[in-house]
């Protein structure tokens, strides 16, 4: 034989999954939440979710090129895309083109490649891109266009969102949470809010395809579905009055892009299944906290960010059960 | 349906070679009896050069209590003591055995009648299962009479037969029950008087119903003996997690299996102890899975050990042209070989023939912290980490984190969607921290 | 105007309060160590590499301290210069010893060496080494994943591309015994530098039989014992098919190099040989060359297949 034998150790054999299938199993999960962004925001959607993975991809590769030198380029593994795709539906549809380029900048740049790229980042690259335009641009990031108009972009008509209405409740206003729409049209998403988040319905989709295909565990979107509804529940019961039903809360602001999309980034959360349920209480229980007594209408960015901190030290501390620790009768 | 209850993967199953029936391989020219072919300290030899042997002879004495004898899978003469490329891709000393015709030590039955009856004392079948050179025909090749005497304090209440056969690929388990049952079965009787239990489970994954059909048919004549359906799912041949899944019992780390009160042996021992006692033929041929995608005719082969791999992949329909790695074992555990001269040993399972397609890795990508390798880890390990610590040479956190439980499965490697060499690192991990161990324990 | 002064008395008592704890603990949980060790520690280089056999510099100094002798202590970064500050430091005399530098043995490069399988695990020459023997039909020599280049401290050993084998920079090379430790062949030792970093060695560390390392390596050792005979100061053993040199007593007097059928001996930094041109009696030539090499005038640093070259023509 002329071709050398290759020699490896065992195992000889991959399932062949990759870095890509999952990326691109995540973005295929995205696309409910996608199509139901462009039916409600129409032409302002559409100009910001391009910009955003348009620039998050250009700022991935430009880095890695120019700055950190290599010569692999990774913009192929879907992970830019991922991140510009969730960028955009964490923000709203009618913000400048030049806003969005520099929420990608620091999403890609201080988030993710400064760390030294995918798999090194400790936060979510995405809500920090978020994050900082939310702080940076208070007023731009917090006027939610009405959906159904589909042709207008910056000039869209905007309204209060059915957090805002909460939060007025919280803080006195007896009226607010009368204002609310009902849930079923929060579930389905007619509603203003972030591109992404508005449609409870298309994320569960996204969710249900993520599950099947083995992408994600569910021990993350349950824990934080289930700690937001338990606890909102339970103030709601206290005083129907000042805070909205759990379902709103559920329903309403980034709670399940959060839950479903964001929270479960593989590079940002816990390794094992109880220091997953661990993370996902924390984030159920934070969310509601700052949505209900904080100074932010919504709490999900933040809530995830933080335990996105603690993530290394759950894992220090959260260790998956062993092999014969089972105490014997 | 019964498994273990910790991680696990579902590798495709591909036994290509299912259903094809047991051929007896043609003797090779030349036998090469590696004297290490267990786990424990390496055969001595007690033949020199020009000595004449018959198939059956003991040519290698145990070089220690972990250790086992050697037989000569056939007639001639002793060529030389040399040194050979084994399976470790080290090369190692072997008996050199030029092949003279087939003549048999005498005291061999050679009928097929099959012989139920058993009236020697525990001792006597260890004893008699010793000086065969018998060890475990899984793969591991631990010796297997040290396995039949547990250490004191320890007392055995069932024995688990090991017909799971989750390693892909590989079908010599299956076709041995298929066409050897009784003879397996009076086997596990000998190894139940042997270990002094009355209680039996043949552990058998439902890929195989028609096996399990069979055995549990053939197994409701002997007492005691039952025959157990698992659910598919890899690595169910290993010890602790055969154990849990048979008897839900999980062997504490650091202990040893029989402290569950199990012991457990291949169904391949089984029949080579049959063998044994019943026939007085030591350990020198077995049954070898030959397969592969590629390979024109994937069969199943009883061959004497000491032949090369390549005489059996010539019967199989010759090495094709697209072969970019030979393995032997399966695909999961066992180890690539340097050429396709390395000789049959008691533990070779199989030869995996794999083309140029399938055989080298995918490219490496950064760790995503996906956690799949945490899900799939039988024994609950955190493989990324391990790997990672390994990597930076951490050895006392490696060590903390239970590297040693480690059973080299293979399952997190196979999981990952970066296509990391974990399992290498932690490989390099589990052998490093076991080296500070014992120099401690000194 | 309150407000100031309140800001700047309350910071003043804190600052006072802390500052008595700090005096106090100071004075209350001092711990006496003996101030030369900090003086050693001070002259000390300072790179924590080990190589010593300590924990680090600071564990060194500590060491040097209490032994009271500097027997069998040696800095081999500093080397001698230091060790000669540490003696006054301490008072004590300075123990004499030869400075040593790092040598890869083993030349079995892509063309010596034919590579036979194909190695596609993690790039790393413990786990290869766990895998099998390596590429080549040697299980000896240099596996080429350069673990002692990454264990390198000093920038000190790199991978030559075409050979697929490290080489030792001898300017940086501190002789810290990292990349010993690090290989796992074992093909790294740690060799008196010699005068003007001239040095013969055994570049193989084959234990195969004569027959089976030739086949695999065309510059393999054989054993076949004429490098023994030919050397004048019983420096030369064979052991396991392979000969090894010791450098304390070899007088760098190169007879073996012509010796050795299989060119496995290599002289590193010798002046070219003056008489060439004869091929048929190379030795003697060599032989009167020998001595007077200390003389001549030394040439560059450049290592490895030269000096391999002129001694097989």
């Amino acid at each position: 034989m002329e071709n050398k034998l290759i020699v490896s150790l065992s195992p000889h054999v991959h399932n062949g999954d990759s870095v890509q299938k999952n990326m691109y199993g995540v973005i295929i999960a995205l696309i409910p939440a996608l199509l139901v962004s462009f039916y409600m925001f129409g032409l302002g959607a559409a100009i910001v979710t391009i910009t955003s993975v348009a620039a998050c991809v250009f700022f991935e590769w430009a880095i890695t090129k120019f700055i950190l030198k290599r010569d692999h380029s990774t913009i192929l593994d879907g992970s830019a895309i991922l991140t510009g795709i969730l960028l955009a539906f964490n923000l709203p549809s009618n913000l400048p083109v030049w806003i969005i380029i520099i929420g990608a900048l620091v999403a890609i740049g201080i988030g993710k490649m400064t760390f030294g790229g995918l798999g090194c980042n400790p936060f979510n690259p995405a809500l920090v891109g978020r994050v900082f335009l939310l702080i940076s641009f208070p007023v731009q990031m917090t006027s939610w266009p009405v959906a159904g108009q589909l042709t207008s972009y910056i000039d869209a008509e905007t309204a209060a969102t059915p957090l805002a209405l909460m939060k007025q409740a919280v803080h006195g206003d007896a009226g607010a949470l009368a204002q609310l729409p009902d849930v079923w049209s929060l579930f389905l998403g007619n509603n203003p809010g972030c591109i992404g988040e508005i449609s409870a319905l298309a994320l569960l989709l996204g969710l249900a395809y993520m599950l099947w295909k083995k992408i994600i565990s569910w021990h993350i979107p349950v824990s934080i579905l289930a700690t937001v509804f338990v606890f909102a529940g339970l103030l709601h019961w206290a005083n129907p009055e000042v805070y909205a039903s759990p379902f709103v809360h559920l329903f309403t602001g980034g709670l399940m892009l959060g839950a479903i999309f964001m929270a479960t980034d593989y590079v940002t959360s816990p390794m094992s299944h109880k220091g997953m349920v661990i993370y996902g209480v924390a984030i159920g229980f934070l969310t509601v906290v700052i949505r209900t007594f904080g100074a932010y209408p919504e709490g999900m960015s933040f809530a995830i960010l933080i335990m996105n901190a603690f993530t290394p030290l759950i894992n220090t501390y959260c260790k998956p059960k062993r092999f014969g620790e089972v105490v014997k009768k | 349906m019964r498994t273990f209850r910790i991680g696990g993967v579902h590798p495709p199953e591909n036994k290509l070679s299912a259903g094809k029936k047991i051929e007896t391989l043609a003797l090779p020219k030349q036998a090469v009896l590696p004297l290490s072919q267990h786990i424990g300290a390496p055969a001595t030899p007690i033949v020199k050069k020009g000595d004449v042997v018959k198939v059956g002879t003991q040519i290698a004495q145990p070089g220690g209590f972990v250790s086992a004898a050697i037989f000569s899978s056939v007639s001639g003469k002793v060529a030389k003591i040399d040194e050979v490329v084994d399976a470790s891709g080290y090369r190692k000393p072997a008996v050199y055995i030029d092949v003279e015709g087939d003549e048999w030590e005498e005291s061999i039955d050679r009928t097929d009648t099959l012989v139920k009856e058993c009236t020697l004392t525990p001792e006597e079948i260890i004893a008699k299962i010793k000086d065969a050179g018998i060890v475990g025909m899984g793969g591991a090749c631990f010796p297997t009479h040290v396995k039949l005497m547990p250490p004191p304090g320890n007392v055995a209440n069932i024995l688990i037969i090991n017909a799971v056969e989750c390693e892909p690929y590989l079908t010599a388990d299956h076709e041995l029950m298929m066409e050897k049952p009784e003879q397996i079965m009076v086997g596990v009787s000998i190894l139940m008087k042997a270990i002094k239990v009355s209680k039996a489970v043949i552990g058998i994954e439902n890929n195989k119903p028609d096996a399990i059909q069979l055995m549990a048919k053939v197994a409701s004549a002997y007492p005691g003996i039952e025959v157990m359906p698992l659910k598919v799912k890899y690595p169910q041949g290993g010890e602790k997690q055969l154990i849990d899944a048979v008897i839900s019992r999980q062997v504490a780390s650091g202990a040893l299996p029989i402290s569950t009160g199990a012991v457990v042996q291949n169904v391949g021992t089984a029949y080579a102890v049959y063998e044994a006692v019943q026939k007085n033929k030591p350990l020198f041929e077995r049954v070898v899975t030959v397969t592969g995608k590629s390979l024109k005719n994937p069969s199943n082969f009883l061959v004497r050990m000491g032949t090369p791999m390549s005489m059996l992949i010539e019967a199989a329909g010759g090495m094709p042209e697209d072969t970019g790695k030979i393995i032997g074992g399966g695909p999961m555990m066992g180890k690539a070989l340097v050429n396709a001269d390395v000789p049959v040993c008691k533990g070779s399972s199989g030869v995996l023939l794999m083309n140029d397609k399938e055989a080298g890795r995918g490219e490496m990508q950064p760790c995503i912290r996906c956690a799949k390798c945490v899900s799939a880890c039988p024994m609950g390990l955190e493989p990324y980490l391990l790997a990672t610590l390994s990597a930076h040479a951490d050895w006392e956190r490696v060590e903390k984190e239970d590297v040693m439980s480690c059973i080299e499965c293979g399952s997190c490697q196979f999981t990952c969607p970066s296509h990391r060499p974990i399992l290498d690192f932690v490989r390099l991990g589990k052998g490093k921290v076991g080296a500070i161990i014992r120099s401690r324990k000194k | 105007m309150s407000l100031i002064l309140i800001a700047v008395i309350s910071l003043g008592a804190i600052g006072l309060v802390s500052a008595v704890i700090l005096f106090v603990a100071s004075k209350k949980f001092a711990v006496y160590e003996d101030p030369r060790i900090a003086q050693v520690a001070a002259v000390l280089p300072q790179a924590n590499c080990g190589g010593c056999g300590y924990p680090g510099c600071s564990g060194f100094a500590d060491a040097c301290v209490k032994a009271g002798s500097l027997d069998g202590k040696l800095c081999p970064v500093g080397g001698q210069p230091v060790m000669a500050k540490v003696a006054e430091i301490l008072g004590l005399a300075a123990v004499a010893s030869e400075p040593k530098v790092a040598v890869v043995r083993c030349n079995g490069t892509c063309a010596n060496r034919p590579r036979v399988t194909k190695y596609d695990g993690a790039r790393s020459c413990a786990i290869m080494a766990s895998t099998y023997g390596g590429e080549t039909g040697c299980s000896y020599g240099c596996l080429g994943c350069g673990d002692c280049v990454a264990a390198c401290q000093f920038d000190a050993i790199h991978m030559n591309p075409e050979t697929g084998l490290p080489e030792v920079d001898e300017d940086k090379c501190t002789a810290c015994g990292a990349c010993v430790k690090a290989c796992p062949k074992s093909v790294i030792e740690l060799r008196y530098k010699g005068k003007k970093s001239r040095r013969v060695y055994v570049s193989c560390v084959n234990k195969d039989k004569g027959a089976v390392t030739r086949k695999a390596c065309s510059v393999g050792c054989i054993g076949c014992g004429k490098c023994v005979k030919a050397c004048q100061f019983d420096a030369i053993t064979v052991e396991n098919n392979l000969a090894y040199i010791d450098f304390t007593k070899c007088k760098s007097c190169r007879k073996c190099v012509e010796a050795c059928p299989q060119n496995a001996i290599i002289e590193l930094n010798f002046p070219p040989r003056k008489v060439v041109a004869n091929a048929e009696t190379p030795s003697t030539e060599g032989l009167k060359a020998a001595p007077d090499a200390a003389k001549a005038a030394p040439v560059s640093q450049k290592v490895a297949e030269q000096p391999k070259e002129e001694a097989k023509a």
